[in-house]
């Protein structure tokens, strides 16, 4: 499906957020971007996003360059993004309404993407009466419904509780399986990176650049019991090595 | 076990919840306050230590209310000093939101008119008088203007803080989704406005409605304020002090109106 082929993205050279970092992501694959705090794992979503802009170097998604944000590379953000005068069902409708969806079509979407992250009785709800974990789902079934080629997800649990956060990883991963979309996941937490991903990117420091790209050798589908394996722990533990040398106080 | 016991009563004692001044009981406490107050005063008033003619009791001004209220007198001021505000308000809402809409989405426009605004507005309504008899001559005109003057500055400048703090991760998530320029107008903008628009407006009618005295004081023949004033010429205190607490009931009540409004209307405000 979709190749993506990004190479050198830099921040503001004064202040250099990024430099040089080139990579591929293949279509269909689950990629995580880990780093320490301040690397510019966020600025480099934005990059490969379009929101934000690189001073060098060109981000591609199918041979075609990324010139600014586009639902084709919707984002997922941390803080859910969900508009708070709108119901969880206009949320989704608004961005049917944005990919030029008809009017017709817009409640089974709505309604079929709710089911899929199991909220669809929360469907005439407004975002502030839902817990952050609701509201990430929401986020996700909007994402899901536009039918993106990528999405991109910048640290998306990172205001959760981790019971809700492990719970969360489960899903996005069936969700992933039967969407077989690509997704970009930046994230702090190595088990999640390792759990989750085909591949991981590992970031120096600020400026940000590629420390390792590390494959991830186990087994799909992943079970929440693996967290617990030998083989998980090794794979953990060796990126938690090479990420320990870039943290600093 | 001492120290058990000691700790228990200070934690019961602080999970009792303060005073909720929103509730029933907040309600009832604030009308106990006002009637203290009243007793307060009529007692110092029977005991003599208060000038009858300057500080009246609370039973002449409740006899000057009855008898304002037989004669239908209290009514007529009332509705002709509604209809006045309501006139210079509607004027101020629109010109203000809309000036504040162009100039939060023009920049230019907003260098222009900002200084003005900035400079115009510490002019109390009351100095806009010679100018507005001048400009609009006598009776009701001059008089929808100055409420126009009180009203425009809250509702412009909260107009003009919501369409420019449209909150950066709301633009990111439209832009991501992909939304047009006309969508983000209708869809965001004006949505992520609406509580700001919301407190301006109620503001602006709180501060329009304050002006209504002073807005009558030229060649208005009816209404609260030209009503207070007439009764100072003739030393008439109740019927005065009757006029005030009219306004005073009266912009309290629409100031509880709106924002009554405003909750149901904007449920999602003030709660994340």
């Amino acid at each position: 499906m979709g190749v993506e082929k990004s190479f050198s993205a830099d921040g503001e050279p004064e202040l250099a957020a990024l430099l040089s970092l080139t990579f591929d992501v293949e279509g269909g694959e689950f990629y995580s971007v880990i780093g320490p705090s301040g690397c510019g794992k966020s600025t480099l979503l934005g990059i490969l996003a379009g929101y934000l802009q690189a001073t060098a170097g060109a981000v591609y998604v199918d041979e075609d360059q990324v010139r600014g944000p586009h639902p084709d590379r919707t984002v997922v953000f941390q803080d859910y993004a969900l508009f708070p005068w709108m119901t969880v069902r206009r949320n989704i409708e608004s961005a049917l309404r944005a990919r030029g969806v008809p009017r017709g079509a817009w409640d089974d979407i709505a309604r079929q993407y709710l089911e899929l992250v199991h909220l669809g009785e929360f469907m005439d709800r407004y975002p502030h009466q839902l817990s952050g974990g609701m509201k990430q789902r929401v986020a996700i079934a909007r994402a899901l419904a536009i039918n993106p080629k990528i999405i991109l997800m910048d640290e998306p649990f990172g205001s959760l509780d981790s019971q809700t956060r492990y719970l969360m990883q489960e899903e996005i991963l069936s969700l992933w399986h039967e969407s077989q979309k690509t997704i970009v996941l930046v994230t702090h937490a190595i088990d999640e990176a390792v759990f989750l991903s085909d591949k991981v990117l590992v970031m120096t420091s600020r400026p940000g650049r590629i420390k390792e790209i590390v494959p991830i050798p186990l087994e799909r589908p992943r079970e929440s019991g693996l967290r617990v394996s030998a083989d998980f722990q090794a794979v953990v533990a060796r990126i938690w090595h090479s990420l320990r040398e870039e943290v600093r106080w | 076990m001492i120290n058990l016991a000691k700790a228990a009563r200070k934690l019961s004692a602080t999970s009792v919840s303060p005073p909720s001044y929103a509730g029933v009981m907040g309600r009832l406490e604030k009308l106990a306050v006002i009637i203290g107050f009243c007793v307060v005063w009529q007692l110092l008033a029977v005991a003599g230590i208060l000038n009858p003619i300057i500080t009246p009791p609370p039973t002449a001004v409740l006899k000057a209310f009855q008898e304002l209220l037989a004669n239908g007198a209290l009514i007529q001021d009332v509705l002709a000093s509604i209809r006045r505000v309501l006139l210079g308000f509607v004027a101020a809402s629109i010109i203000g939101v809309a000036l504040a809409l162009i100039c939060a989405r023009v920049r230019l426009v907003s260098r222009l008119v900002m200084p003005l605004v900035e400079t115009i507005r510490p002019i109390s309504p009351i100095a806009w008088i010679p100018i507005a008899i001048l400009w609009f001559g006598l009776g009701d005109r001059p008089a929808a203007f100055l409420i126009y003057i009180g009203a425009f500055f809250p509702i412009f400048t909260n107009a003009f803080l919501g369409f420019s703090s449209v909150e950066l991760r709301y633009v990111r998530a439209a832009q991501v989704l992909g939304f047009g320029r006309v969508q983000f107008f209708t869809d965001v903008l004006l949505r992520s406005a609406l509580p700001y628009l919301f407190a301006g407006l109620r503001v602006g009618l709180g501060v329009g409605w304050m002006c209504v005295v002073a807005a009558e004081m030229m060649g208005a023949r009816n209404g609260l304020g030209y009503m207070i004033q007439m009764n100072r010429v003739v030393f008439e205190i109740p019927n005065i002090l009757a006029g005030m607490i009219t306004i005073g009931i009266i912009g309290f009540a629409v100031n509880e109106a709106m924002r009554t409004l405003e909750h149901r209307l904007l449920p999602w405000v003030g709660r994340s």
